[in-house]
C-alpha cells in the first residue's frame, strides 16, 4: 500500500466493514482529540473499546477502559492508535499476538511509522497511517462538508437527515482517489526529509 | 464505486451540492438564518469546543456558504475553503492568521489598486508590513526575505494589464524561505490557472468577478492547499500553539492538511465577522454553475478584441498576453493555454483627451470600476481611480494617462469591436 495517498475505496472499505475499534490512547479529557474522536464513532454506530492504562477502572462515555490490547478479551476489527509515531511499534508488536489478529491498524493523523506497517501488512492486516477516522468518515459521508471541506465527493442521491446513532452512507461517488494532489506531494515531500 | 475523475465541468456544476436532505430541493437552499437549534446541551458544548459537525451561527458558518467553499475548493484543487464577504475581506483574514504585529509580507508590485491601498496604509495600522517585489524579476522576491518575512502574496494574472506572474518560480522562492505562497487567482478564475497545481499553499479570490460572474454579489474565499506545515518552528502561532480559546486545540495537530481554512473560520472569520451573506453565495454558486462557459466566451472574446484594438490606427499599443507579440505570451502559453483572461489594457495615440473620449462614446461597454462581469467594461484609470496619482506615479502602476482598461464580456465579438471602432472614429 502506498501510504502517502490511499485511495477513497481503500478507506471506505475499511470504515464500512469494520464493526469494533479499540482506541489506544483514548483519553478522558473532554477536550483532546481522542475523546472527541471516540465519541465520534461512538455515535455512528462503532463498538467502541478504550485502552489506557492510566484509566483502568474508569469508563469512557459508558465504555469500561482496558489497560492493553490482549485484556480487551474478545476479538476486534480495528485498532485505532491515538500515540505518537515513536509508539507505534509495541502496539502493532501487541495487536499481532492477539488471535483472531484484528483487520486493520490505523494510526492517527500525524502518526506514522513504515518499519510497523510493513509488518502489519506482512501479517496480513491492512494499515492505515497518518489520518484521522472521524475525518474520514466524516469526508466520504460528507458530513464534513459543513466546514467547507472538500469532501472530494459527489452524490445526486438525497441523504436522510443525519441523527445520532446513524451510520451514513460512505458510497458517494469519488472526485479522486486519496488526498488532493497537492497536499499529497507535500506530504510525500516531507515523509522523504523525516 | 469507482475512483474515476469528474471533470472541472461537472466539479462547476456538483461539488459540494446534493439533494437537501429534508425537502429534497435540487437546487441548494438559501438558509437566511443566523442560527441554527442545538439537539442538546452537549451538543451545543461539542459544536462549540469544535469538536462535532455542524452548523452554530452564520458569522462561523452556514449550509449555503458550505456548498460555496466546497464547490470552489474542488475546482482550485484545494483541501478546504472559506468563504467570506469580499476579496479584500479574505485577504485580511489570511494574514491575521500568518502576522503579528512587527512581521513583514513580501507583495507583488502589479496588484489591484485595492489591494495596494489596504497592504500599504490599512495593514499598516495593525502592524504587518509590506514590503514590495517586482513579479516579473524573480530575484527581487529572493532579496526581500528578511527573519520577519510570513508570506508571498501574487496575483496569477496581475492588474491592471492582465500580465502573467510566474507561479513556479515563485513558489520555489518562498519553497525555500520557509513561508507560504498566497495567489490570489480573480482574474484567472480555475477554469484558466489553477495555482495550487503551480506550487501555492493558500489561494484567494474575489467571488465578486469571475467566479460570481454576473455583477451582482460581493464575495471572496480563502482556499487551503493542504500544501504547508505550519508546525515547524513556531513561526505561526496560530496554527502551531495551543488555542486558549478553544480549550488548548493545536489546530494543526487537530485538523492536519486543513487546518488552515479551520483557522480562518474559527480565529479570523469568528472574530473579525466579516461573513458572507448567504444569498449572495446562492448566487454565486449559481454563476460558478457556468465559469467554464462563460470564462471561456470571455478569453475568446478578448483575444478578438485585442487583436482589432492592436490593428487599429488610434492604438499606440495593446498590453494583452493572449497576442503573440505580447511579452507576457510565454508564460501565458505556460500558465493558462486555454486564454490568458479578459482584462487588459490598451493605449491610444491622442493621450489623456482620447482616453476620456472614448470612454463617453462607448454604447455597450459600461464606464465602471469593476472587472468580471458579463457585460463589457471600460474604465479610464488616469481619470478615475488613479486621478489622484502624478503622471510619473501613474505611469509607473501602469495607468498612464493614455491608458484603457477593459473587462471584455460575453456578448457577440462583433457587436463589442463595432462599438469600439465607432468610438475610435468619432
Amino acid at each position: 500500500m502506498n501510504h502517502d495517498a490511499y485511495p477513497d475505496n481503500y478507506i471506505r472499505s475499511i470504515l464500512n466493514s469494520v464493526k469494533s475499534i479499540a482506541m489506544v490512547g483514548a483519553s478522558p479529557v473532554n477536550v483532546r482529540p481522542s475523546y472527541f474522536a471516540f465519541k465520534y464513532l461512538a455515535q455512528r454506530g462503532y463498538d467502541m473499546i478504550p485502552v489506557n492504562p492510566g484509566h483502568v477502572g474508569k469508563d469512557l462515555l459508558g465504555k469500561p477502559f482496558v489497560a492493553s490490547l490482549r485484556d480487551i478479551g474478545r476479538p476486534v476489527d480495528m485498532i485505532d492508535i491515538f500515540r505518537n509515531s515513536s509508539h507505534i511499534m509495541p502496539i502493532v508488536d501487541e495487536a499481532l499476538a492477539l488471535d483472531p489478529l484484528p483487520k486493520v491498524i490505523w494510526m492517527q493523523l500525524g502518526a506514522r511509522d513504515d518499519a510497523a506497517a510493513e509488518k502489519a501488512e506482512a501479517a496480513g492486516i491492512k494499515v492505515v497511517m497518518n489520518r484521522c477516522p472521524k475525518i474520514e468518515y466524516g469526508r466520504l459521508s460528507s458530513e464534513i462538508s459543513w466546514m467547507g471541506v472538500n469532501s472530494r465527493t459527489l452524490s445526486s442521491k438525497r441523504p436522510p437527515a443525519p441523527t445520532q446513532g446513524m451510520r451514513l452512507s460512505l458510497n458517494r461517488m469519488s472526485v479522486g482517489g486519496g488526498e488532493t494532489a497537492a497536499s499529497d506531494r507535500a506530504a510525500k515531500n516531507k515523509s522523504e526529509q523525516s | 464505486m469507482s475512483d474515476r475523475l469528474p471533470g472541472f465541468s461537472t466539479l462547476a456544476v456538483h461539488a459540494g451540492a446534493q439533494p437537501d436532505p429534508t425537502t429534497g430541493a435540487r437546487a441548494t437552499p438559501i438558509y437566511q438564518t443566523t442560527s441554527f437549534v442545538f439537539n442538546d446541551a452537549d451538543h451545543a458544548a461539542s459544536l462549540f469546543g469544535l469538536q462535532a459537525f455542524g452548523n452554530i451561527y452564520t458569522r462561523i458558518g452556514n449550509p449555503t456558504n458550505a456548498v460555496l467553499e466546497e464547490r470552489v475548493a474542488a475546482l482550485e484543487g484545494g483541501t478546504a475553503a472559506l468563504a467570506v464577504a469580499s476579496g479584500h475581506a479574505a485577504q485580511v483574514v489570511v494574514l491575521q492568521q500568518l502576522l503579528q504585529p512587527g512581521d513583514e509580507f513580501i507583495a507583488a508590485r502589479k496588484l489591484y489598486g485595492g489591494s495596494i491601498n489596504q497592504f500599504a496604509h490599512a495593514f499598516k495600522s495593525f502592524g504587518w508590513n509590506v514590503v514590495w517585489a517586482d513579479p516579473d524579476d524573480v530575484a527581487s522576491f529572493e532579496r526581500a526575505v528578511t527573519p520577519r518575512t510570513k508570506a508571498i502574496f501574487i496575483e496569477s494574472i496581475a492588474n491592471p494589464a492582465g500580465s502573467i506572474t510566474d507561479i513556479e518560480a515563485i513558489s520555489t522562492v518562498a519553497r525555500k524561505a520557509g513561508m507560504p505562497l498566497i495567489v490570489d487567482n480573480t482574474l484567472a478564475s480555475p477554469y484558466l490557472i489553477r495555482p495550487i497545481d503551480h506550487g501555492a499553499d493558500i489561494v484567494v479570490h474575489s467571488l465578486t468577478k469571475f467566479l460570481g460572474g454576473h455583477g451582482n454579489s460581493l464575495g471572496g474565499i480563502i482556499v487551503d492547499a493542504g500544501t504547508f506545515d505550519w508546525s515547524t518552528g513556531g513561526k505561526y502561532p496560530m496554527l502551531s500553539e495551543p488555542r486558549p480559546e478553544y480549550h488548548g486545540i493545536r489546530l494543526q495537530e487537530t485538523f492536519g492538511n486543513f487546518a488552515f481554512a479551520i483557522a480562518c473560520r474559527v480565529l479570523g472569520l469568528r472574530d473579525l465577522g466579516p461573513a458572507l451573506s448567504p444569498f449572495n453565495a446562492f448566487m454565486i454558486l449559481t454563476g460558478i454553475e457556468t465559469l467554464p462557459l462563460r470564462m471561456q466566451k470571455h478569453c475568446d472574446n478578448a483575444k478578438a478584441v485585442a487583436e482589432f484594438l492592436a490593428g487599429h490606427s488610434a492604438v499606440s499599443a495593446v498590453n494583452y498576453a493572449g497576442l503573440a507579440s505580447d511579452k507576457y505570451n510565454q508564460l501565458a502559453r505556460k500558465y493558462a493555454p486555454k486564454g490568458a483572461g479578459a482584462v487588459f489594457t490598451f493605449s491610444l495615440k491622442g493621450g489623456y483627451d482620447a482616453g476620456v473620449n472614448l470612454v463617453s462614446k462607448l454604447q455597450l461597454f459600461s464606464h465602471l470600476a469593476n472587472v468580471g462581469d458579463t457585460r463589457s467594461l471600460v474604465i479610464h484609470p488616469a481619470s478615475t481611480t488613479h486621478s489622484q496619482l502624478d503622471d510619473a506615479a501613474k505611469i509607473k502602476s501602469g495607468a498612464g494617462p493614455d491608458v484603457v482598461r477593459l473587462s471584455v464580456g460575453i456578448e457577440d465579438k462583433e457587436d463589442l469591436i463595432a462599438d469600439l471602432e465607432q468610438a475610435l472614429s468619432t
